[in-house]
C-alpha cells in the first residue's frame, strides 16, 4: 500500500531532490561516527580477553552485556577510560546494561573475566554501541519538514529497530534455557545409568562380603565381633 | 541538471562505498593465539566481516599498519562443524559467507606468522567488523545500482529489514522445537530411570534374602 504510492506520482519528483539529498546524506556517512559491535564469543576459564575502541569527547555509549552458556552463567566486566580511571566493575554478573558519555577523547577499553572459573568456559555475548543512530532523512538542507510518508518511515524504523533489539534478547535467553535444559539431559542419563551400576555392584559385594564372614572355620566368632 | 547532480552524487557515493570505513573496535591477538567468534544465524543470512590488522613498532613506539606479508586466516564453520570458508587474506581483508543451515557459525582468526621476531615482543592490534544480514547491504550501492530516490531506498531498507525478522522468527520456531524436544527427552528419561531403579532394588532384595537364605542352610546355620 505504502509503495504503490511511493512509485506513482512522486517518483519524478524526488529525482531531483535526491540529488541534494544524496550529499548530505554521504556526508554524513563520512562524518558520522556511529558503530555497534555485536560480538558473541567463548571466554576460556580463568581467561580475560579485553576489547579496545577510540571514542570522541560527548560520544553517547551503551555497553550491554549477557552470558549465553556455561557454569552460573556469570562473568566479571570492567570498562575503564583513556585515564585507567575505572567506569563501570561488576563481578559475576549474568547480564548488565551500561550507558555513559565519554568524557574525553581515547582508547577506552572493556575486559570481561572467567578468572574466578577453574573449568567452565562461557560463551559472552556484548553489544557496544558508540554514538547515535543517524536520522533516516537528515535534516540539514532541508526546505521542508518531513512530508508524511518520510515520517512515516521514520517510525516504523524505530519500531523495526526496538522488534529487532527484544528479537537479539530472546534469542540469547532462548539460548541460555536451551543450554541449561541440553545440560540437564546429559546429566541424568549420566547418574542414572552411573547410579543403576553402583546399585548393582554394591548389593551384590554387600552379599559376597557377608558370606565372606561366615566362609571361614567355626573359630570366627571373634572376627564377626571385630 | 538534475541528471548532472545526480551523477555527480553517484561518482561521491561510490567514492565513500570505495573508502574504507573505519571500523573502531579492536583486541590484541597473541603469534599463534586464536580467536573464535559465535554467529547464531537463520538460513540464506548474508554476513560480512572486515578486518584491518596493527603491528607495533618498536622505533615509532606505535602501532604501524601491518607489513603485507602478514596474513590472517579466517575459518568458518557451519552448525555442523563443516568448513564452509577457509582461506588466508592479507594484513587487511574482507570475508563475506552465506548461511545455508540454521544456527550457530564459528568464525575463528588466527595470524599466518611463522617467526616468532615478527610480532617483536608486541601484540597483534586487530580491528574488526561484523555485520550480518540486513546491516551487511551497502544501501548506497543499492541506491546507485537500482536508481532509487532517499525515500525509495529507506523504504528497501524497511523492508530488508522485515524480511530479516521474518526469518530469525522462523528460526525461532525450529529452536524452540528443538529446546522442546529436549525438555521431552530429560522427561522420558527421568521417567524412565525411576522405573528401572524401582525394579532393580526390588528384585536385588529378593535376590539377596534367596541367596543368603540358601547360603545359611548350607552352612546349617539356620
Amino acid at each position: 500500500m505504502l509503495l504503490r504510492g511511493l512509485l506513482g506520482p512522486g517518483a519524478a519528483a524526488w529525482s531531483a531532490i535526491s540529488g541534494l539529498r544524496g550529499l548530505v546524506l554521504l556526508l554524513l556517512c563520512l562524518g558520522g561516527a556511529v558503530r555497534a559491535s555485536e560480538i558473541t564469543f567463548e571466554l576460556p576459564d580463568n581467561a580475560k580477553q579485553c576489547f579496545y575502541e577510540e571514542i570522541a569527547q560527548g560520544t553517547k555509549c551503551t555497553l550491554e552485556f549477557q552470558v549465553i552458556t556455561g557454569g552460573h552463567y556469570d562473568v566479571d566486566c570492567r570498562l575503564e577510560d583513556p585515564d585507567g580511571l575505572v567506569l563501570y566493575k561488576e563481578m559475576k554478573k549474568q547480564y548488565d546494561s551500561f550507558t555513559f558519555t565519554a568524557s574525553r577523547n581515547g582508547t577506552y577499553k572493556f575486559c570481561f573475566s572467567n578468572e574466578f572459573s577453574t573449568f567452565t568456559h562461557k560463551t559472552v555475548y556484548f553489544d557496544f554501541q558508540v554514538g547515535e543512530d543517524p536520522p533516516l532523512f537528515p535534516s540539514e538542507n532541508r526546505v521542508t519538514a518531513l512530508t508524511q510518508m518520510e515520517s512515516a518511515c521514520v517510525s516504523i524504523h524505530e519500531a523495526l529497530k526496538s522488534v529487532i533489539d527484544y528479537q537479539t534478547h530472546f534469542r540469547l535467553r532462548e539460548a541460555q534455557g536451551r543450554s541449561r535444559a541440553e545440560d540437564l539431559n546429559t546429566r541424568v542419563a549420566y547418574w542414572s545409568i552411573g547410579e543403576a551400576i553402583i546399585l548393582l555392584v554394591v548389593s551384590i559385594g554387600q552379599v559376597f562380603l557377608l558370606k565372606s564372614f561366615f566362609s571361614d572355620k567355626r573359630t570366627t566368632t571373634t572376627r564377626v565381633g571385630s | 541538471m538534475a541528471a548532472r547532480g545526480g551523477l555527480l552524487v553517484l561518482v561521491l557515493l561510490l567514492l565513500v562505498s570505495a573508502v574504507s570505513r573505519s571500523f573502531g573496535l579492536y583486541f590484541h591477538l597473541g603469534e599463534t593465539e586464536r580467536r573464535c567468534f559465535i554467529e547464531e544465524i537463520p538460513d540464506e543470512t548474508m554476513v560480512i566481516g572486515n578486518y584491518r590488522t596493527q603491528l607495533y613498532d618498536k622505533q615509532r613506539e606505535d602501532y604501524m599498519p601491518a607489513t603485507p606479508g602478514l596474513g590472517m586466516f579466517v575459518e568458518v564453520k557451519d552448525p555442523d562443524d563443516k568448513l564452509i570458508l577457509s582461506r588466508q587474506y592479507g594484513s587487511e581483508g574482507r570475508f563475506t559467507f552465506t548461511s545455508h543451515a540454521p544456527g550457530e557459525h564459528q568464525i575463528c582468526l588466527h595470524s599466518n606468522s611463522t617467526k616468532f621476531s615478527l610480532f617483536a615482543g608486541g601484540m597483534l592490534r586487530v580491528h574488526l567488523d561484523i555485520q550480518v544480514g540486513e546491516h551487511a547491504n551497502d544501501y548506497a550501492e543499492i541506491a546507485a545500482k537500482d536508481k532509487l530516490s532517499e525515500l525509495q531506498l529507506r523504504v528497501r531498507q524497511l523492508i530488508e529489514q522485515v524480511e530479516q525478522i521474518q526469518k530469525e522468527q522462523n528460526y525461532q520456531r525450529w529452536r524452540e522445537e528443538r529446546f522442546r524436544q529436549t525438555s521431552e527427552s530429560t522427561n522420558q528419561r527421568v521417567l524412565w530411570w525411576s522405573i528401572v531403579q524401582t525394579l532393580i532394588l526390588v528384585s536385588i532384595g529378593l535376590w539377596q534374602m534367596r541367596h543368603l537364605k540358601s547360603f545359611f542352610e548350607a552352612k546349617k546355620l539356620v
